[in-house]
C-alpha cells in the first residue's frame, strides 16, 4: 500500500496478536513485535500483497547495558514496489538464543554473522556462525557498551620470538574523556571527583 | 581405471591486484571450476561505528570519508540528512545544489574507477590510463572546494563547511564539456571490444528475484532490470528539482553493469550541469548558530559568536533522542546511517549500512559453476570497496 496510514492499519489487523505497538516517525513505520513471532511476522511481510517488503535493508542490535532486557534487535526492510520502508525489533536479554532469517532471506548471513560478531548474541539454525569482521581469534564484542574503545589486546613484531605477537594495551596517557556539559545552561546533576584515576588526563 | 579426484582449495588474496583490496577469497575448485567461494573480510575493519559513538556528531563526519573512498563525499551526505531530519532543519538551496553535485562528481569518481578496473581485470590496460587522468581533474575540484583530494569532511548538518571557491563552477561547466568525449573513447575501446564481451557477457548473471533476495542496490540491481534508484523513488536534497534517467539493464550480468555504469556517468554530467546553471548566490549552511559555527569575522567582533564557536568545537551540538534510518543512492547502491541518538552531543548508535557488504556476500552464488578465471570479472563488476566493507 502506498500510503503509510494504511498499510500501518493493515498491518495491524492483519496481525493482531503479533504485534506490540506500530508508530510513524519520518515517514517510516516502526514496528515492536514478540521474538518468537519473527518468523511469521516477515513472512507476512515479505509475502503478502499489500506490504511486498522484499527486501531486508540490513540487521544490527543496539545494547542498552543497563536494561533487564539489554539487547534491542532491529530489522530493516525496504518494499520496492510501494516504496516504503519498515523498522522491526523486538528485545532480548543477554544470554537469549533468537532464530535466524537466512531461510527467508539468503543476505540474513553476513548480516547476522557481523551481529554475531559485534554483539554476541547467537542465533539458532544459522547455517555458518563464524566472526566476520574482527581477526582470526579474537576475543570479546567489540561495539559493546563495555568494551573499551582502545580494545584489549595489540598486535606487534616480536624481533626474539620471529614472529608476531598479542599483548594486552598499554597507554601512556589515560583515554581523554572530557565532560563538556555547558555551566551556563547548568548542568543537571552534581559532578563527582573521582579519587581512582591515579593517572595523569 | 577410476581415479579419485580431490577439490583444490585456492587461497585468493588477500594481497592480489584484483581482489580489489583486501579480500581473503577461499575457493574450492574442481579442475578450473569454481564450486564453493568463502569470502573472508575484515582484514580492513577499523570499528567505525564504535568510534563514532565517541565523537561528537561533527567529528563523526571525517570517519565516513573512510568508508567508501572513492566517493567521499556520497557518505558524508546519508550522515548529513540524517542529522538535519532528526533536528529538523532546512538546508538553503544552495547547500543543496552544491552537495548533489558534488554527490554526482562522487558517482563519476566510482564509476570511472569501476569500469577501468573491470576492464583491467580483463586484460585491458588503456582505460584505466584513460580514466584515471579525469579521476584527477575530479579530485581537484574536491581538493579546491574542501581542501582534500580525498578526504573531504565538507557536508554538515545543514548544509556545506565553506561557499565555492571563485572559478571553481566555470572549471566544472568547461568539465562537462569535454567529459561526455572521453566517456566516449571509452566506450570505443570498449562496449563492442570482442575481449572485453567475452569476458563479461553472461558472466556472473543475477535474476531480478535473487537481486531482490541477496539484498543488493545500486547498479547490482538496476542491471537486473529493477528501475530502482532511491534519488528518484525517495528523492532527498533537490534531486526532484533535476531531470535525470534511470539506466536499467537487461540481462543482469557483468556487460549489463558496466553499461549502466557508463549511462549513469552520463546522465550524472547533465545533473552537474542543471545544479550549475540551477544555482544562485545565496548562504550555503544553516542560520542557526546552535549548528553551524559563525564566520571568523563574526568571531573577532561578537562575545557570543565566540562562545558559540567554543561550545560547538568542544561539546558540539546536541541532538534531541530520536531514532531513524536515512538512505543515499551512493554509487554503489543505497548507503544508509541507522542513527540512535540519545539528546547527548555524541550518537548512542550509529549503524552504517554498505552496499558491497551485501554485493560481497552473494560472490559464492555469483561464481558457483565459473570458471577461475571469472573471479576477477564478476568481483570487478561488483564494485567492491573495502573501506565500506570492512567499516
Amino acid at each position: 500500500m502506498n500510503n503509510l496510514i494504511d498499510l500501518e492499519k493493515k498491518i495491524n489487523s492483519e496481525l493482531t496478536t503479533k504485534i506490540n505497538k506500530t508508530s510513524i516517525k519520518h515517514n517510516q513505520i516502526n514496528i515492536e513485535i514478540d521474538k518468537e513471532d519473527l518468523i511469521d511476522v516477515v513472512l507476512f511481510l515479505k509475502t503478502n500483497k499489500d506490504t511486498k517488503f522484499r527486501q531486508l535493508i540490513d540487521i544490527t542490535v543496539v545494547d542498552y547495558p543497563e536494561e533487564t532486557q539489554r539487547f534491542k534487535i532491529v530489522y530493516l526492510f525496504l518494499s520496492h514496489e510501494f516504496n516504503q520502508r519498515i523498522i522491526l525489533s523486538y528485545f532480548i536479554n543477554e544470554n537469549e538464543l533468537i532464530s535466524s532469517l537466512t531461510s527467508v532471506f539468503p543476505s540474513a548471513n553476513w548480516m547476522e554473522r557481523e551481529v554475531f560478531d559485534m554483539y554476541g548474541v547467537n542465533f539458532k539454525d544459522h547455517p555458518d556462525l563464524r566472526r566476520i569482521l574482527t581477526d582470526y581469534g579474537f576475543e570479546g564484542h567489540p561495539l559493546r557498551k563495555d568494551f573499551p574503545l582502545t580494545g584489549n589486546s595489540e598486535v606487534r613484531y616480536s624481533e626474539e620470538k620471529k614472529k608476531v605477537i598479542k599483548e594486552p594495551v598499554k597507554l601512556e596517557q589515560n583515554y581523554r574523556n572530557f565532560d563538556y556539559e555547558s555551566p551556563w545552561q547548568g548542568t543537571k546533576y552534581i559532578k563527582e571527583i573521582s579519587e581512582t584515576n591515579d593517572k595523569k588526563n | 581405471m577410476t581415479k579419485k579426484i580431490k577439490n583444490l582449495n585456492l587461497n585468493f588474496g588477500p594481497q592480489h591486484p584484483a581482489a580489489h583490496g583486501v579480500l581473503r577469497l577461499i575457493l574450492e575448485l574442481d579442475g578450473e571450476v569454481v564450486e564453493k567461494a568463502d569470502p573472508h573480510i575484515g582484514l580492513l575493519h577499523r570499528g567505525t561505528e564504535k568510534l563514532i559513538e565517541n565523537k561528537t556528531y561533527m567529528q563523526a563526519v571525517p570517519y565516513f570519508d573512510r568508508l567508501d573512498y572513492v566517493a567521499p563525499m556520497n557518505q558524508e551526505h546519508a550522515f548529513a540528512l540524517a542529522i538535519e531530519k532528526i533536528l529538523d532543519i532546512d538546508v538553503p538551496i544552495r547547500a543543496q545544489y552544491i552537495r548533489v553535485m558534488f554527490c554526482e562528481i562522487g558517482r563519476i569518481l566510482s564509476h570511472i574507477l569501476n569500469v577501468t578496473t573491470q576492464a583491467l581485470d580483463v586484460g585491458a590496460l588503456t582505460p584505466s590510463l584513460w580514466g584515471f587522468e579525469e579521476r584527477e581533474t575530479l579530485m581537484t575540484f574536491y581538493e579546491r572546494a574542501s581542501g582534500s583530494r580525498l578526504h573531504a569532511n565538507y557536508f554538515r548538518a545543514g548544509g556545506v563547511h565553506q561557499d565555492l571557491p571563485a572559478g571553481l563552477e566555470n572549471d566544472i561547466a568547461k568539465f562537462c564539456e569535454t567529459f561526455p568525449k572521453i566517456i566516449n573513447d571509452l566506450e570505443n575501446l570498449l562496449t563492442d571490444n570482442r575481449i572485453f564481451k567475452q569476458r563479461n557477457v553472461d558472466i556472473g548473471v543475477v535474476t531480478k528475484d535473487d537481486a531482490l533476495d541477496y539484498s543488493f542496490s545500486g547498479v547490482m540491481i538496476r542491471g537486473s532490470g529493477v528501475p530502482w534508484d532511491l534519488r528518484k523513488s525517495q528523492p532527498y536534497d533537490c534531486y526532484d528539482q533535476l531531470e535525470f534517467k534511470i539506466p536499467v539493464g537487461k540481462n543482469g550480468d557483468c556487460y549489463d553493469r558496466y553499461l549502466c555504469r557508463i549511462e549513469e556517468m552520463k546522465e550524472s554530467v547533465s545533473i552537474i550541469k542543471q545544479c550549475l546553471s540551477q544555482m544562485e548566490k545565496g548562504p550555503i549552511k544553516t542560520f542557526d548558530n546552535k549548528i553551524s559555527p559563525p564566520s571568523k569575522t563574526e568571531i573577532k567582533q561578537s562575545m557570543e559568536a565566540l562562545i558559540h564557536h567554543f561550545k560547538l568545537f568542544t561539546e558540539g551540538y546536541r541532538v534531541p533522542k530520536d531514532e531513524i534510518y536515512t538512505a543515499v543512492e551512493a554509487p554503489k547502491g543505497e548507503f544508509g546511517v541507522y542513527l540512535i541518538s540519545d539528546g547527548s552531543s555524541k550518537p548512542y548508535k550509529c549503524k552504517i549500512r554498505a552496499p558491497g557488504f551485501s554485493h560481497l556476500q552473494s560472490m559464492d552464488y555469483l561464481i558457483k559453476g565459473h570458471m577461475l578465471a571469472d573471479v576477477p570479472a564478476v568481483l570487478g563488476s561488483l564494485d567492491i570497496v573495502f573501506g565500506e566493507v570492512d567499516r
